[in-house]
């Protein structure tokens, strides 16, 4: 979820247009619109949104530990 | 059993376990134990529902129209016209008349959008607490007019399994209507009455139509399958969830597949009627979406089975428990 | 470790992203008979078996299930302990699942339909406010893993900041590290494991390094169809190829140190305690108990909290399926006398459960 609106040691955070209160002392230096994985009311991490479009691995058969 | 339990009012396997076990013991006419969504008699349809939404008012609804377009659709489904309704009212003491005013509102709208007269009604008050604001009861008589009867019987493998809509919008919609998880957020529900949609199909071949309210898609696919000699499969990348819906699955760990909906319709369509269906439907406003998400199949009877996105497959359960209490 | 080591270059994102290629290439995998790969966590059962992905799996390969549900691994004296103490008239706030999992006589569900205060949050925050609002004893059940446990310790901080003193936190954390160092210290026959995305994007990769000395390869994973599949292509060439590395393919969530912060919330309010998991019995360091500081939150200092007699559940193996022993249809109880609407044990009843997992999709 995309973080909205910041006030202390809480932020509100959207995803298609819903919204929620969530704690963000658990991580460093939480900015606006940095995109967070929730977890218990909480924000737990950080999403790094370019990796999040390309989070996949493919490799050539056999040669990625040649 | 000796306590009811908010999960045997969810629709899903509990419910079924209740009216089983309990209801069953002592309400036993041949019409009732059929289970369709109304009781057919001669020449008509007759069916009741009862409404204890929470919140009363929803973005989209509230439960006065839910009161009128649950039952429309109950009957509609049989592939009856909706003639005539019954409603009655228990409202609790100390609830404000403006608000009965507006949800008496909806009902009256509901019943011109859907052509049903509201011919008799009730009124109760009970003391302070006893009644969560208001709760509504409607009963419903109908007229069926499709050509070919819409009994399951006539599903053959090869018939096309279709929906008008995007699914899980009523649930979401009501579950973010309370705050509930802390969650804020408008989305609409779907309450709609089908008549008018389920209509313009009358002449085609539809063996089967029911509407996914609680215990969403699944709860209606599973009881279609349910010990018959047909198997359903449906395709994961088919069937349309809105983002929003999406988004709230996802955070709360709901299956969208088990989340109410109250404007929307499956059918079975004879493989032969299917593209003249989805043409027809799609000219309508309820139906501007319909889709094919899946088909009746000869492997896997009794079974509901699910493509999946990996090219590989899984089954479809309805949900075991209650997963969202006062959803209709 | 190098980003995004795994883009070949050349392809076009739309390519290397073709979740049917991927599938292709496990079902194509030319693995070691016997594999044995143990998913950890119990979100990786979920959604393997919501997309089928077990299906996809080469010829010699098996998953096992791992005891990653916290739910699952508490023991049935904790629902004992929450139950009597909703019968105290304590309001009792818990996550959702704990709701319907069976203690020895009873389950929270049960209790209150028998009138007791239970309420279901999403938030250990939510929990606080209750206790704020109703001015009445609120417990929380602080059930948990690594991912949950620093939200808790955050709650527990605000309870003594706001000075909520009708608030304790009846505990069961546990930590997934020394689980599955318990797990491996005997010979499993395990090839390797996929381990947890958001415990790991807590504890970080670092945290997994004693896998290395077992020589046992680990692939931290996310939970979408394209993550775990090339997770385990990852683990089979590695198990295939002998080569022992813990590596990170959630690298959008989870940092190779993990997330320092959380770690100390956790430590001002938490220290670790042996703990008891169901299957795996008590292992050393393995849990976590309020420190001095915050004893004051510990509902079993606050309460009375009567002990009742275990009866063991006749048949019940949730604790095998735990341990990756057995599938769950190996258990007699599975499917028939136990089922998600009438459960006999956590495995049933959890959103992460395994039990549940395989009768809701097959």
């Amino acid at each position: 979820m995309k973080v909205i609106e910041i006030n202390n040691d809480m932020a509100v955070v959207e995803i298609a247009g819903l919204r929620r209160e969530v704690g963000i002392m658990l991580l460093d230096k939480v900015k606006l619109n940095d995109w967070v994985i929730i977890h218990a009311g909480f924000a737990i991490s950080k999403l790094t949104k370019k990796q999040a479009r390309e989070t996949l691995a493919l490799f050539k058969e056999g040669d990625f530990f040649g | 059993m000796d306590k009811i339990l908010l999960a045997h009012g969810g629709g899903g396997s509990k419910s079924a376990e209740l009216t089983r076990n309990v209801f069953q013991r002592f309400l036993s006419d041949p019409l009732l134990l059929e289970m369709d969504d109304a009781a057919r008699l001669d020449g008509q349809v007759f069916t009741t529902d009862s409404f204890v939404v929470k919140p009363l008012f929803f973005p989209g609804g509230d439960i006065g129209r839910l009161a009128v377009c649950g039952t429309v659709n109950d009957m509609a489904v049989m592939g009856a016209e909706p003639l005539y309704l019954s409603i009655a009212f228990i409202i609790e003491e100390g609830f404000p008349v403006s608000q009965l005013e507006k949800i008496l509102a909806s009902i009256a709208g509901a019943g011109r959008e859907s052509g049903v007269r509201i011919v008799c009604a009730d009124t109760k008050v009970v003391e302070k607490g006893k009644a969560d604001g208001i709760f509504i009861n409607t009963a419903g008589i109908g007229r069926p007019l499709f050509k070919k009867p819409v009994v399951p019987g006539r599903i053959r493998p090869g018939d096309a399994i279709l929906i008008n809509g995007p699914l899980g919008l009523h649930g979401v919609s009501v579950l973010t209507a309370r705050g509930e998880f802390g969650l804020r957020g408008k989305i609409r529900s779907d309450v709609a009455p089908l008549w008018g949609l389920i209509r313009t199909c009358r002449d085609l071949d539809i063996p089967f139509m029911r509407d996914p309210t609680r215990g969403g898609l699944a709860q209606t696919l599973h009881e279609l399958a349910h010990k018959k000699k047909f198997g359903l499969r449906v395709w994961e990348d088919k069937l349309p969830i809105p983002k929003k819906v999406a988004a709230v699955c996802d955070l709360l760990g709901f299956d969208p597949l088990h989340v109410a909906n109250e404007g929307k319709v499956v059918m079975v369509v004879s493989r032969r009627d299917t593209d003249k269906a989805l043409k027809i439907l799609r000219r309508q406003p309820l139906g501007k979406e319909a889709r094919r998400i899946g088909e009746i199949t000869v492997e896997n009877p009794g079974r509901v089975l699910m493509a999946t996105r990996a090219g590989s497959e899984r089954i479809v359960m309805p949900p075991a428990g209650e997963i969202l209490p006062r959803i209709c | 470790m190098k980003p995004w080591p795994f883009l070949r270059k050349g392809i076009s994102l739309a390519e290397a992203t073709a979740l049917t290629r991927l599938a292709e290439r496990l079902r194509n995998f030319p693995a070691r008979p016997g594999t044995k790969i143990m998913e950890v966590c119990g979100t990786h059962t979920v959604a393997i078996r919501r997309s089928g992905l077990q299906h996809l799996l080469p010829a010699g390969v098996k998953l096992v299930s791992g005891p990653g549900c916290p739910v699952c691994v508490t023991p049935d004296s904790f629902i004992d302990e929450a139950v009597a103490l909703a019968r105290q008239g304590v309001v009792v706030t818990s996550f959702g699942d704990m709701l319907r999992v069976p203690g020895s006589r009873s389950s929270l569900e049960k209790e209150r339909a028998a009138g007791a205060d239970i309420r279901a949050v999403y938030s250990p925050l939510d929990a606080l406010q209750i206790a704020a609002d109703c001015g009445r004893e609120t417990v929380f059940l602080a059930v948990g893993f690594e991912t949950t446990a620093p939200a808790i310790a955050a709650a527990a901080m605000k309870a003594l900041e706001k000075k909520i003193a009708n608030f304790s936190l009846l505990t069961a954390l546990r930590l997934v590290p020394p689980a599955l160092q318990a797990l491996t210290a005997a010979d499993t026959r395990l090839s390797g494991f996929l381990l947890p995305g958001h415990v790991s994007a807590v504890i970080g990769r670092q945290a997994y390094d004693f896998l290395l000395e077992r020589r046992l390869p680990g692939v931290i994973s996310g939970f979408t169809a394209e993550d775990i599949i090339s997770s385990l292509l990852l683990l089979l060439e590695m198990y295939n190829k002998d080569i022992y590395k813990v590596m990170n393919n959630y690298p959008r969530v989870v940092r190779d140190n993990g997330n320092e912060k959380s770690r100390q919330v956790l430590a001002e309010v938490f220290e670790n305690v042996d703990a008891e998991w169901r299957g795996l019995g008590t292992i050393p360091a393995s849990g976590l108990q309020l420190r001095p500081a915050f004893a004051g939150l510990d509902s079993r200092r606050r309460f009375a909290i009567p002990s009742e007699t275990v009866r063991p559940r006749r048949g019940c193996r949730c604790g095998d399926v735990l341990r990756g022993l057995i599938d769950p249809p190996a258990c007699p109880l599975f499917n028939k006398a136990c089922r998600p609407d009438r459960p006999l044990g956590p495995c049933m009843v959890s959103s992460e459960g395994s039990c549940s997992a395989w009768v809701t999709y097959g």
